[in-house]
């Protein structure tokens, strides 16, 4: 059952007139700050610039795609635009978008603790994204890098003229960067959590950033080296990847897809953990199965360490592996419809409300289950022949990673932008931008899963005449949804001096963030808290807030 | 739950900014809540760097497994031109170096600062030897031209001087290339390990010199030891794979 819960009156919200974004002043004192909630802001400004180029390159794609011909741009620029646009998005906005910026700012609240374990390596971290993000934007200026964002071999190695070796040397660097994020997360979980946060008390925000950590200490390595190798087989032109040489380019791929596939669960684990929050938040009920939901993240961590080989399954690895591969790609959609049948029945009688952040919810909960049946026609090893290389791929994808993770993303930095800013973002704004960006996703990439199944491949810049009615509705969606991601990239920023004062516990929310000001302290607890009650407790809440402290600021 | 648990009021003295009255050492990092816990997390979070450095030396011990289960003729003769004295000197150097390193850490336990001193400098020349011993054989390596892109010749494996040798067919003396080519790519990745490690020490020194480890404040020669073992593990296993093939015949 729900409890009844009545929001507070935001009339009478003060803003604390010491908080971490006021207790200290000037631009190295944000450069070279500890705080893990200023990292997070640094994270913030910077995911979102890279996001907006390969926004912008995701915009030429459809632009080039509204006729058949390739008529906008030459198909070596249109090579270029897709692999640029590709490894923007996945390893400067995709992998670090939740974890480096709202797990950053919340971990620490959400455990009970004044800050990450290794508050300087999480600095370093952000260097390390920066560094990265110039070596890459550096590899585009220059000329750019045409081999889509998986570097296939012999092809990146020996058959292009390209700046590959620069933007593996910025993807090498933001790798080390999320491997300091996951290292960082990991020890805070682990050393950090304050008196009585056991395991079985921590938010499944906190299990869900736990999992994602897992992966991408293990995950990242492995990428590194293979980056390496390529880099090292492209300068001194020697072969562990060139079959003309003896090497194997199979074992690039495995190496590869070793990272590459469970850095999707990176990218969506961060999501759904946003996803748990907001559902129980706006339903005013603990999130049914807490256990089961804590656990199945960390399945879909494991599981997700031994399905890379259905990228392959038409480069010619053997049936036998393939068919098991198969198997145990069907089986990590065994936690994850854990995850969407228990966040169904925490709907269940619950109080609902629809604020902001439970749209962007919905809409995750349904996109993400649209993305994720399609990836079992694709783990199919018949359908896959047929599907695989086509827009059904991308589609299915897109759907993940834009129609699940995104989503979460922005129901996430709805969900907190009161905490992390101390102000409301405006209401009525935001629900319009929520639904032009459902509106706008499924106009864009719904075409696609059709158009793939018709057999148009993907990576080519003209296509068949045949094809263009569902191109058109795709680059309709696309300019939709770009409104939909334009207007809270202008209303956030709004708000930010306009914006309606929050309070401490604006939705009424269970966590310990919500329990200190907004936005917090610089070391976010006066004193070390005590916890001692369960997770998503309303009844507490219920009883707190009779004799609630109000923040004295 | 009593509301008080979780103070919501900021505290006077915390709050204001100003240095407060410190009840611990110095070394202890504001954010920890006290000394042990700090200690914990600097450890736990050195054995997970460590599961990170095991996964990155792990794409390329997987790479030199496929390739020599395919080429193992190939790799074999490759590796009998090292020069196997050289090799295990350097093994012997590098666990005496892990030796030392592990009586600095007892020296900083200990509180003894120029016996800590002494250890991390013999640690540092350990380290020297081995990487001079290193250079040496990459000398004489790309003297018998088998550095794969710069100057690779199968000469000496098609037509072996050593009587020895098994001389190779072309094609397979082809793929030593690929077996030089992971030795370098190895043995490189381990001696850049060690280079940052002897950078390290350097500071380490300099730290120690100014009495900053023994003090109380043992963890960062401890997680140091951590790191200077782990990569000493890893030569313990280079060694045999690519020293030691088919030695027996």
């Amino acid at each position: 059952m729900s409890t009844i819960v009545s929001l507070p009156d935001q009339s009478t919200a003060k803003l604390p007139s010491k908080s971490y974004l006021n207790q200290e002043y000037g631009l190295k004192s944000w450069l070279l700050t500890g705080d893990h909630k200023r990292i997070a802001m640094l994270y913030l400004f910077s995911i979102t610039f890279f996001f907006i180029i390969g926004g912008v390159l995701a915009g030429l794609i459809r632009l080039e795609l509204l006729t058949p011909p390739a008529d906008l741009m030459a198909t070596d620029t249109y090579n270029k635009v897709f692999s640029m646009h590709g490894i923007i998005m996945v390893f400067l906005f995709l992998v670090p978008s939740v974890p480096a910026t709202i797990g950053n700012f919340l971990i620490p609240l959400m455990v009970g603790a004044r800050d990450l374990a290794f508050p300087k390596i999480n600095l370093l971290s952000w260097y390390l994204y920066w560094i990265g993000g110039i070596f890459i934007l550096s590899a585009m200026v220059l000329g750019g890098v045409d081999t889509g964002w998986t570097f296939t071999t012999p092809l990146s190695t020996h058959y292009v003229n390209t700046h590959v070796v620069t933007a593996a040397m910025g993807i090498f660097m933001a790798g080390f960067s999320s491997i300091f994020t996951g290292l960082n997360f990991i020890v805070t979980i682990h050393r950090m959590r304050c008196p009585g946060m056991t395991w079985f008390r921590l938010p499944l925000f906190v299990w869900g950033h736990y999992a994602t950590s897992i992966i991408m200490i293990l995950g990242t390595p492995v990428l590194a080296i293979t980056l390496v190798l390529v880099a090292l087989e492209r300068i001194f032109n020697i072969g562990v990847f060139d079959p003309t040489k003896g090497g194997d380019p199979l074992l690039f791929q495995h190496l590869f897809w070793f990272y590459s596939h469970p850095a999707v669960y990176i990218m969506i684990l961060p999501g759904m953990a946003v996803i748990s929050e907001v559902i129980s938040t706006f339903s005013r009920k603990r999130v049914f199965g807490y256990t089961a939901v804590a656990f199945s993240s960390v399945a879909i961590a494991v599981f997700g360490f031994l399905v890379w080989e259905h990228h392959m399954f038409i480069m010619g690895v053997s049936q036998y592996s393939a068919l098991v591969f198969s198997l145990m790609t069907m089986l990590v959609a065994v936690p994850s419809a854990i995850k969407i049948f228990n966040w169904s029945m925490t709907l269940y009688k619950g109080s609902i409300t629809f604020e902001t952040p439970m749209l962007y919810a919905f809409g995750f909960i349904g996109l993400f289950t649209i993305g994720g049946l399609t990836g079992i026609f694709l783990a199919t090893l018949g359908m896959d022949i047929h599907l695989t290389e086509t827009y059904f791929v991308v589609a299915h994808f897109h759907f993940v990673m834009v129609g699940g993770m995104l989503m979460a993303y922005m129901a996430g930095i709805h969900f907190w932008w009161p905490k992390m800013t101390g102000r409301m973002y405006p209401e009525a704004m935001s629900k319009t931008a929520a639904v032009i960006t459902f509106i706008g996703f499924i106009v864009t990439f719904f075409p696609q899963f059709i158009l793939g199944y018709l057999g148009m491949p993907r990576r080519y810049a003209a296509y068949p005449a045949d094809f263009q009615v569902l191109n058109v509705f795709s680059t309709a969606g696309a300019s939709i949804l770009g409104i939909g991601y334009l207007l809270p990239l202008l209303y956030l920023p709004w708000s930010l001096i306009y914006g309606q004062i929050a309070g401490n516990n604006p939705w009424q929310a269970t966590g310990l963030e919500w329990q200190i000001q907004s936005p917090p302290l610089t070391e976010n607890f006066t004193e070390i808290p005590i916890m001692d009650h369960e997770a998503y407790d309303y009844e507490w809440l219920a009883n707190k807030t009779h004799h609630e402290v109000q923040t004295v600021g | 739950m009593d509301s008080t648990s979780i103070a919501t009021t900021p505290h006077e003295l915390e709050s204001s900014g100003l240095p407060h009255a410190h009840d611990h050492p110095a070394f202890m990092r504001h954010h920890f809540e006290d000394i042990g816990q700090q200690r914990e997390a600097a450890s736990f979070g050195m054995w997970v760097f460590l599961l990170t450095e095991i996964m990155f030396f792990g794409g390329l011990f997987c790479a030199y497994l496929i390739l020599r289960n395919w080429y193992h003729p190939a790799f074999v003769a490759g590796s009998n031109t090292l020069n196997i004295a050289l090799g295990t000197t350097n093994t012997a150097v590098l666990i005496g170096s892990s030796f030392t390193m592990a009586m600095a850490v007892y020296s900083a336990e200990m509180r003894r600062k120029g016996q800590l001193i002494l250890f991390l400098t013999l640690t540092i020349l350990l380290g020297f030897v081995f990487i001079g011993i290193k250079g040496v054989e990459w000398t004489t390596e790309y003297q018998e031209q088998h550095v794969p892109g710069i100057n690779f010749s199968i000469q000496e494996f098609v037509h072996p001087t050593n009587p020895k040798a098994i001389p190779l067919a072309p094609d397979m003396a082809e793929k030593t290339q690929l077996y030089f080519f992971l030795y370098f790519a190895m043995t490189g990745m381990h001696a850049l390990h060690m280079i940052i490690g002897i950078s390290l020490l350097f500071f380490m020194v300099w730290r120690a010199s100014r009495g900053a480890y023994t003090a109380g404040h043992v963890i960062p020669v401890e997680n140091f030891g951590l790191y200077w073992h782990f990569v000493d593990i890893v030569w313990i296993f280079l060694f045999p794979l690519l020293y030691l093939i088919s030695r027996y015949r």
